[in-house]
């Protein structure tokens, strides 16, 4: 056997077998669907603050409720997962992306019933993002505090 | 029986494919091997109510279609031999609490086509059984719950992923003269080469296929040049050059005579990345286009090698690597 394929190498030999990935493409393409789905957040943002007359603060939470429904009425519909084919971190980085998360583990648990199958696997792949991101905001928490202090004392 | 170098038998009996059954889903149906399969559903569903017992509808079409064919009925049948990629293979346990004879469950991953036909080849042979019906399946939808994410949960999948075949595939193997005579087989052992991504499970094959080829042809005697076809299950577009190869720097080779079923199942347009795996995928292909294509006369003897990645979520992300297994199955086209 040719040493590049023994054990020891295999992997990296293997990898050199690998279609090349097109970044370039993939970044325009990420770059312009979530860049499309801001323009819909802030299209939504102007809306409610010329329609409901609310201040661009309060506006921001209808908005991003209304892009988490549509999120998890295209996940529902299964398209959502085909434009993430498509766009990759263009349409999991924005809130739809976690909209996403939990709408799709909630429907594939559906046949567990309720409340073992729903309830306890929604946060399946969500959760991990909130434990982290709560703790994660704790400790610049404390950071931002205790650097206050320091600067203000 | 008929032990032959370290790791191949032959029969000593003529063991014969008597007849087989093929279900798929609506994937399948529209690729280019759509009109050889038995049926087909235009509904990952297919008519039931979640993809657990879809999976079971798929296998319990391809065991009744493959019966229909033979004329027989479950009291005819001795034993029943099947898997899935199921945990604790649920869709072939499952199934066989309506079936009305023995049961062995076997599990082999994507590799289980060509095990579940060895074994029960070999039991004909001993006259332990007249009759073996042997069934494999998998599920698209299932295996994406199991294996990978929720099946709507939007993750870019990389062009080196295979996509799990949604389909059964059923033979019923027997001392009954047919034109696929099963001439001998040769066990894989388990393979791991460090591989540990799991979506190129088509690389992290290709050793344990290399092995059992290599094996295969040194226990027989043969060359590439014997078989008119050397077919893996899934080792996809990135794994099938691998093995290629590998294979050559042996000085082995396969080129002329090599195919891939995940890469036989699908059309490029179809957005299925580097093919079609899953234990359904070399059964859903072997048991109709192949088989069709030798009572046609196109292929006289192939080598039909199923090969499986023995992967586990919990362990994947432990960090262990993914090991895999192959087994071959030569089958021999018989005038009739």
């Amino acid at each position: 056997m040719d040493s590049k394929f023994k054990k020891e190498n295999y992997t990296d030999t293997a990898k050199t077998y690998y279609p090349k990935v097109p970044y370039v493409r993939n970044c325009l393409k990420a770059f312009f669907v979530g860049g499309f789905i801001c323009l819909i957040g802030e299209l939504l943002t102007k809306f409610y603050m010329q329609v409901f007359d609310m201040s661009q603060q309060e506006a921001g939470t209808p908005t991003v409720t209304t892009l988490i429904l549509i999120s998890a009425i295209l996940t529902g519909l299964g398209i959502y997962d085909r434009i993430a084919q498509f766009a990759g971190a263009g349409s999991a980085v924005p809130v739809t992306g976690f909209a996403n998360a939990v709408t799709s583990a909630a429907l594939e648990y559906k046949s567990e019933g309720y409340v073992l199958g729903v309830g306890s696997n929604m946060f399946k792949l969500a959760g991990s993002v909130i434990v982290f991101g709560v703790t994660s905001a704790y400790i610049v928490g404390i950071i931002r505090y205790i650097f206050n202090q320091l600067i203000g004392g | 029986m008929a032990k032959l170098g370290k790791q191949s038998w032959t029969l000593n009996q003529r063991v014969y494919i008597q007849e087989t059954g093929t279900s798929v889903g609506p994937k399948e149906s529209r690729g280019p091997l759509g009109d050889s399969f038995d049926k087909s559903y235009d509904n990952l569903y297919c008519g039931e109510d979640n993809w657990e017992m879809a999976e079971r509808k798929l296998l319990q079409d391809a065991i009744q279609i493959t019966l229909e064919k033979a004329g027989l009925k479950q009291q005819h049948i001795d034993m029943f031999i099947a898997g899935d990629l199921l945990n604790q293979n649920v869709s072939a346990n499952y199934t066989a609490r309506d079936m009305d004879m023995s049961y062995l469950g076997m599990f082999g991953a994507c590799s289980t086509s060509m095990e579940t036909l060895a074994v029960a080849s070999q039991l004909v042979d001993a006259g332990v059984a007249d009759r073996i019906l042997t069934a494999v399946c998998s599920h698209n939808a299932t295996a994406e719950r199991q294996f990978r994410f929720p099946t709507e949960y939007g993750n870019q999948k990389p062009a080196t992923a295979t996509s799990t075949a949604t389909g059964a595939g059923c033979a019923l193997v027997s001392r009954e003269k047919s034109q696929i005579r099963i001439e001998g087989a040769t066990i894989g052992k388990v393979v791991d080469f460090g591989a540990t991504n799991a979506f190129d499970l088509g690389s992290a094959m290709v050793p344990a296929a290399y092995d059992t080829i290599k094996r295969h042809l040194s226990d027989f005697g043969r060359t590439p040049a014997d078989y008119d076809l050397i077919v893996t299950g899934d080792l996809s577009s990135v794994g099938s050059p691998i093995l290629k190869d590998m294979l050559r720097s042996d000085g082995i080779n396969i080129d002329a005579v090599h195919k891939d079923c995940g890469n036989l199942l699908y059309n490029n347009d179809q957005g299925m990345l580097a093919g079609g795996s899953g234990t359904a995928c070399s059964a859903i292909v072997t048991y109709s286009h192949l088989l069709d294509e030798m009572r046609k006369g196109t292929y006289k003897r192939i080598l039909v090698t199923a090969t499986g990645a023995l992967m586990n979520p919990t362990l994947i992300r432990q960090k262990e690597s993914i090991p895999a297994i192959a087994h071959s199955v030569v089958l021999v086209r018989e005038e009739v």
